[in-house]
């Protein structure tokens, strides 16, 4: 499934090129290009270790311009509104331990929930035999294809009729059963696994369910992590849905808790430091998880796109 | 979304190999695997598509029931001039994206395939893709700040006028256009890097002998057989930007004026500032539809679904 192998043969002449200008500015480029990626990323958190007030004044100095750790403070509500008014802040109550936390239990919940469901099905769909499997499998697909804007106003006058408007049950509910994706992505792998050891373990009077769990969870282990980290960082950046049903502050997630706290901002001067400390609080846990599997990341592109 | 690979004929071969002798099927034990997955399914896809259907049909306020009021909604619809805005404006948004987003990314393939294959490089490019839309949406609202960001800081020191990127009419969409290639042009690269590693290369080893020129190489060969993979980017491309919304919502809110009122943020409008979900369906149903649309005519004429590598 990789396809990084396939240049592989060219590989010996690589070694010592001699130096060449279209070389240098291809390479240039690509610098650029990471340049422009990765730098922001610098700039988060050069302004949350700033002060709102000589932020101005200091545009283009690449360290914090007065360090200060008022805005992290700010964001996780350990300043008072005095206080935080003084710094440029907007002096309403945000907290964003309690947004961490709905975030966590949220995608968490969803992934756990998806990927366990929706590699049941694959497994119905790639290795049992039934009547309408193929049929129920392109319906299946087929929802793929509608956007989530089409589904999300049934679905929210559904958790509403429900009572379930700002809990967590109706944050996770639409998400926890099965996404298509996650169906298809692993079915793909179902089929392409050795039957061998299945078969051994049929003819010894294994049931289905000893198969799924001892043999075919394990034996997938691999591609159900990549999966459950594409759908946990996917599901960690969700806004729409949580802001139709999670206004409330006790589920609000980060990426909701992040435009309260951006509309509340004084209009007139931003409490840019206090933003840009929000905007990295959300940001860590994804970076943290990419720094430990980024290459896992990386190379789940090359099979498929993620979402 | 889609596989990239085309190997698909291994897996089709395990489905049509007959599944052991035991001869009865395994419905029963099928039901209980597919139970779970099956009132996802049922509960918050397949229903709500219908239901969202019919209620594009109704006058629904949220309060009481849905009125059923034929096609009243769409005729309106027709008539509203702020709809034909979401479209403009959503379909400016689009060209954009795909015209900048794919140019970029499928140049900066070319330049990983040609100098640059370390993982290193890919994960810092693919970064930007990993963030919420609300924290690009953000950063760049700090960064393209009319007072103090940092680009009007440089784009004034280079003697040029300072841009209100968010704050201007003509700015609005291809700010947000910017936001978007920005967060996705690294991922978009990956793909298409992919795409570009797919290719034998015994094919390039015949262009060279033959005496082709980059450009001829270019056109005759990577072009064609890339076009899977291009196609789908575009596809990928062109439905995601037609459901932007989360820059949108977090930064300028539709305005200046209209200038940034994209289709689904004026569904949502509709449907949840003014309570009117029958409107906002019908709104949903058409948006719908354009999709659908965008992706056969992109697979049909396309060829997506064909290789020239045969």
């Amino acid at each position: 499934m990789t396809t990084a192998k396939v240049s592989a043969p060219a590989r010996p002449a690589a070694r010592r090129r001699p130096f060449s200008w279209r070389r240098a500015a291809a390479w240039a480029l690509v610098a650029l290009a990471v340049a422009v990626s990765v730098l922001p990323f610098y700039w988060i958190l050069r302004t949350a270790l700033s002060t709102n007030g000589s932020l101005a004044g200091n545009a283009t100095n690449l360290l914090p311009a007065d360090f200060n750790l008022g805005a992290f403070k700010r964001v996780f509500g350990l300043q008072s509104p005095e206080e935080a008014v003084a710094e440029g802040g907007s002096g309403a109550q945000i907290d964003f331990w309690s947004y961490l936390r709905n975030s966590v239990l949220f995608a968490s919940i969803t992934t756990t929930g998806a990927v366990f469901f929706s590699a049941m099905a694959a497994y119905a769909f790639a290795r049992l035999r039934w009547r309408g499997r193929n049929l129920v499998f392109s319906l299946f697909l087929a929802t793929m294809m509608v956007p989530p804007i089409f589904t999300a106003l049934p679905n929210f006058l559904l958790i509403k009729n429900l009572g379930l408007l700002n809990t967590l049950a109706g944050l996770v509910l639409p998400y926890i059963f099965m996404t298509p994706f996650a169906i298809f992505f692993l079915r793909q792998f179902f089929l392409n696994m050795s039957r061998e050891v299945e078969e051994a373990a049929m003819l010894d009077g294994a049931k289905h369910l000893r198969i799924f769990f001892q043999i075919i969870l394990p034996n997938a282990a691999a591609p159900i992590a990549t999966l459950a980290l594409l759908t946990f960082i996917g599901q960690w950046n969700e806004y729409f849905w949580p802001l139709l049903v999670g206004q409330d502050e006790s589920v609000r997630v980060l990426t909701v808790g992040l435009g309260v706290f951006k509309s509340q901002s004084p209009q007139g001067a931003p409490d840019w430091s206090g933003l840009m400390a929000a905007t990295l609080v959300s940001a860590l846990p994804v970076l943290i998880l990419f720094a430990a599997f980024g290459k896992k990341i990386v190379n789940s592109i090359g099979f498929s796109g993620i979402k | 979304m889609t596989t990239l690979t085309r190997n698909a004929s291994p897996a089709e071969h395990a489905v049509r190999r007959p599944l052991k002798r035991r001869g009865q099927s395994d419905l029963k034990i099928a039901l209980f695997f597919i139970a779970p997955a099956m009132i996802g399914f049922l509960v918050f896809y397949l229903v709500p598509t219908l239901r969202g259907i019919y209620l594009s049909f109704t006058e629904y306020s949220i309060l009481g029931d849905p009125a059923w009021i034929g096609t009243a909604n769409y005729e309106a619809i027709a008539k509203d001039p702020l709809f034909w805005n979401a479209l403009a404006v959503t379909s400016q948004y689009v060209l954009i994206n795909i015209v900048l987003q794919t140019a970029l990314a499928l140049g900066l393939a070319l330049l990983m395939h040609r100098v640059a294959k370390s993982t290193w490089i890919r994960g810092a490019l693919l970064l930007p893709y990993l963030m919420a839309n609300v924290i690009a949406a953000l950063l760049w609202f700090w960064l393209l700040d009319y007072q103090i960001g940092i680009v009007n800081y440089f784009i004034e020191s280079i003697g040029l006028p300072k841009v209100a990127f968010f704050g201007s009419e003509e700015w609005a969409i291809p700010t947000q256009a910017l936001i978007n290639t920005w967060r996705h042009m690294g991922y978009t690269a990956l793909l298409l890097f992919a795409g570009l590693q797919s290719i034998p290369h015994h094919v390039y080893e015949v262009a060279n002998l033959d005496g082709a020129s980059p450009w001829q190489t270019f056109r005759k060969i990577t072009v064609p057989l890339l076009r899977p993979v291009l196609v789908l980017v575009l596809i990928v491309t062109v439905i995601g930007s037609f459901q932007v919304f989360d820059t949108v919502a977090v930064t300028t809110l539709g305005g200046p004026v209209n200038a940034s009122r994209v289709l689904q943020f004026y569904i949502y409008q509709k449907a949840f500032t003014e309570s009117d979900f029958g409107y906002g369906s019908a709104l949903a149903v058409i948006l719908f539809v354009i999709l659908a649309l965008v992706a056969f005519i992109q697979m049909k004429f396309l060829k997506g679904n064909e290789s020239d590598l045969d």
